[in-house]
């Protein structure tokens, strides 16, 4: 069935739309980022970087910014080895409670972030453990754990068991087996993963809220000084998180790339 | 192999699961047991009583447990509308830019909500981009369009667009060309072959879709926190209320309760009649 040639230009310029939609309230931050005027007033009449340079001189924007990296990247590392088991059981092996164990994974997931951070924050107080950064990996884990399995298990789905099983027969043992084969085709899986993890844990905040404790991270920040009036380091500070969020999805990009074009390569060398 | 599948399956779901028990189950059971603790006790070693439920019940809570559902439900609706033609064009009509669109939206996600949100507030405000422009190019001016619920409904399609477009663009691809084909051929209308053959056919992404954001938006306050200028209150507001400033650890926890019994029923009746095998790569 062809859609009309005026069916699919409405269909293109509804995509067009739908982006700007979503872009739009990013450039009204952009903008912001840059207007020299304390008090924010459209139209901007003069323009400055010079919150570009007091957010970066700032010491509390660079505290903030170390705590939200390092609880990241432990988040990432650490749902990284979780979610490509996770994946293992999710997709690939046929065991008795695999359904059960399906849905389970996706709980987290349904379940209001805002509500679950106030559930952890019991919990550590019940277990004695007073809330801190280290806290906020843990409640990052609960959510993004589950993300990472399920990005895995995309992967896992398309890869065929033979692959295993001849390994098996030629006398490879179960981690050898990981190591050698499941390991490396799951590898793009588990580094978009790897990417996901991070960069939600980055730009977290419902969770980060009350689990923290007395440390705090960038968009607990951000929101703490949204609600108490503006200032013009919100926009800059805002900006500059994203930019990093930009700056590694190109790195990642980059070297997706390289890796691929460097096996081309190869492989025709090979063939 | 049999047996080596079975034993290699609950061996690699022991970590995540060991997560999920220590840092899911665990916190649920604690916010269970304080939710029965006389008021404003922050410890469990005290007899129960069902007190928290009975202030529940007389102090009005029902109200922004209604604001939470309502906005919720009509930003699903809203959302399901919205996201159809896109999410089709998307599995059936585009083909780079699906690619293109895709990684927008996904890069929107990795954006802190409430710095796109706030991003909304300088849209949307009085002197902010829409208004300020406005004011400046012809003269005519408005009073911003924040701090009622209409916005916080707005806000609420916007932070779950993701959340609704993708699983149907995902349902929508499961649908044969085949079949709508036939159906056309044999005399079907536009509409027919939609609500016969896509709709039925389309059915588990929407599910999840509509779960998600519904399940999502029902526990979310930014949106009213920020863009409603609490216009009204919502359920998620009243529990963080009852931790923060109200220091009643009891009451807010049975408010939690009320809220996961809910959206946790909801959640567990859509996703047990999903076949998560053929959604998300089997069986096509």
């Amino acid at each position: 069935m062809q859609t009309g040639r005026a069916a699919r230009i409405a269909l293109y310029l509804y995509g067009a739309l739908a982006i700007a939609f979503l872009y739009l309230p990013l450039v009204s931050v952009g903008f912001a980022s840059i207007s020299k005027a304390r008090y924010l007033s459209f139209p901007i009449k003069r323009y400055t970087t010079q919150w570009y340079g007091k957010a970066l001189e700032s010491h509390t924007v660079n505290d903030l910014l170390w705590t939200s990296l390092t609880i990241a990247g432990i988040v990432t590392v650490v749902s990284m080895v979780v979610g490509f088991f996770g994946a293992l059981a999710f997709a690939r092996y046929h065991w008795r409670f695999r359904g059960v164990f399906q849905k389970l994974i996706l709980l987290p997931i349904f379940f209001p972030q805002a509500v679950l951070g106030l559930a952890l924050l019991m919990w550590f107080n019940f277990v004695g453990w007073i809330p801190d950064w280290k806290s906020a990996v843990v409640a990052h884990l609960v959510w993004i754990s589950p993300i990472a399995t399920l990005v895995i298990a995309i992967r896992a789905y398309s890869f065929d068991p033979a692959l295993e099983e001849a390994a098996r027969d030629l006398g490879a043992s179960t981690w050898t087996i990981l190591r050698e084969v499941t390991g490396p085709l799951l590898m793009p899986g588990v580094v978009s993963a790897g990417l996901f993890a991070f960069l939600l844990s980055w730009g977290n905040f419902p969770l980060s809220l009350f689990t923290t404790g007395a440390d705090s991270t960038l968009p607990e920040w951000l929101y703490a000084k949204m609600v108490s009036g503006y200032s013009p380091l919100v926009p800059t500070v805002g900006i500059l998180s994203i930019a990093t969020s930009l700056v590694l999805l190109i790195i990642a990009y980059g070297i997706s790339r390289l890796l691929r074009s460097g096996r081309d390569r190869r492989q025709q060398a090979d063939g | 192999m049999e047996r080596h599948d079975r034993t290699m399956g609950l061996l690699s779901a022991l970590p995540v699961l060991l997560v999920l028990l220590l840092s899911f189950a665990a916190p649920l059971l604690v916010v269970l047991a304080f939710s029965v603790m006389p008021p404003k006790v922050f410890d469990l070693a005290h007899m129960p009583d069902f007190s928290a439920y009975g202030v529940l019940l007389s102090q009005g809570y029902h109200r922004s447990l209604a604001w939470a559902l309502g906005t919720a439900l009509a930003s699903t609706i809203l959302l399901f509308l919205i996201c159809w033609p896109l999410a089709y064009a998307m599995a059936k009509v585009f083909k780079r830019f699906t690619l293109v669109i895709t990684v927008a939206v996904v890069i929107t996600l990795f954006v802190s909500e409430n710095i796109r949100l706030f991003g909304w507030v300088l849209t949307l405000m009085k002197g902010g981009l829409i208004e300020g422009h406005l004011r400046a190019l012809t003269g005519m001016s408005f009073e911003g369009a924040l701090y009622n619920v209409p916005i916080i409904i707005f806000g609420l399609v916007y932070v779950y667009f993701p959340f609704m477009l993708f699983p149907l663009v995902q349902g929508i691809s499961m649908v044969p060309d085949d079949a709508r084909q036939a159906a056309s051929d044999l005399g079907a209308s536009k509409w027919q072959v939609f609500w016969e053959i896509d709709l039925p056919l389309s059915a588990p992404g929407i599910v999840v879709g509509s779960l998600l954001s519904f399940v999502l938006a029902a526990g979310a306050m930014a949106e009213s926190k920020l863009l409603g200028g609490q216009a009204v209150i919502v359920i998620a507001d009243e529990i963080e209320t009852a931790f923060t400033y109200g220091q009643n650890w009891p009451l807010g926890s049975a408010l939690s309760i009320v809220l996961i019994l809910i959206i946790g029923s909801l959640a567990v009746f859509g996703v047990s009649r999903v076949d998560l095998d053929s959604i998300m790569g089997r069986g096509r």
